[in-house]
């Protein structure tokens, strides 16, 4: 593929994904290939659930940093894969499981990267193993994960 | 392989998916694999991939479609046996 076209498909699968602002933890998608797919997100300072978690001292949840994979590593990777991305219509898709172990904490401000490995894409499931890692190269948290294509009813 | 050999086969695919392994005494060929036995839609996805390596079969998107009942799931598995 050509840089500027896979530059284009990037930006696409970007703009494909459902999540809005304050639910969207993608800013871009680095990497993709039928295998894995590589994406970052930098958690802004004023997120609000920083000011829950915790008052005084705010570290990004477990759930989110979950959330983040899930969007790069799940749908984002699943809209590729199932080849939606062409027509732009886009079916559900539901995060099925998880087993994800956590590692180091993530402050607002840090920007981390989601890398996925396919370990399988077949009757509208895919699952991966994900590695989530900060600007240190230190890796954050990794573990398996799965989502499946819900088709909507004709 | 005569058909209860298969069933029996496949109960074992299926067993460490349940929560409840005593609903594998009620299986027959009724049996509806995901509103019976409690299991979602992605779990049977990974009972059909475990059914291919144990069977040493190959399962296409639309014979696995067919898959919804125990019944079906062995006419699936033996057509693809006898392939």
């Amino acid at each position: 593929m050509e840089t500027s076209q896979k530059a284009n498909l990037l930006q696409r699968l970007v703009d494909l994904l459902p999540y809005r602002r304050p639910f969207l933890f993608v800013d871009r998608l680095l990497e993709i290939d039928e295998e894995s797919i590589q994406g970052e997100y930098t958690f802004r300072a004023d997120e609000d659930f920083y000011r829950g978690h915790f008052p005084e001292n705010p570290v990004t949840p477990g759930v989110i940093l979950i959330e983040c994979m899930a969007q790069i590593g799940l749908v984002a990777f699943g809209i590729f894969l199932s080849g939606v991305y062409r027509s732009g219509f886009l079916d559900a898709f539901a995060f099925t499981s998880t087993n994800v172990d956590f590692l180091k904490m993530v402050r607002p401000g840090e920007r981390v990267t989601v890398s996925a490995e396919k370990v399988y894409w077949r009757f509208g499931k895919l699952k991966v193993r994900c590695t989530m890692t900060n600007q240190q190269g230190e890796t954050v948290c990794k573990g398996n994960m799965s989502g499946m294509v819900i088709k909507s009813q004709a | 392989m005569d058909q209860n050999a298969l069933i029996e086969k496949l109960k074992e695919v299926i067993k460490p998916y349940l929560e409840d392994e005593t609903l594998l005494e009620k299986v027959d060929g009724d049996t509806h694999l995901i509103d019976d036995l409690h299991i979602n839609s992605a779990n049977l996805v990974d009972i059909i991939l475990d059914a291919e390596d144990a069977f040493d079969i190959e399962i296409d998107d639309e014979s696995a479609e067919r898959m919804i009942t125990v019944k079906e799931a062995l006419a699936v598995i033996s057509e693809k046996i006898e392939a």
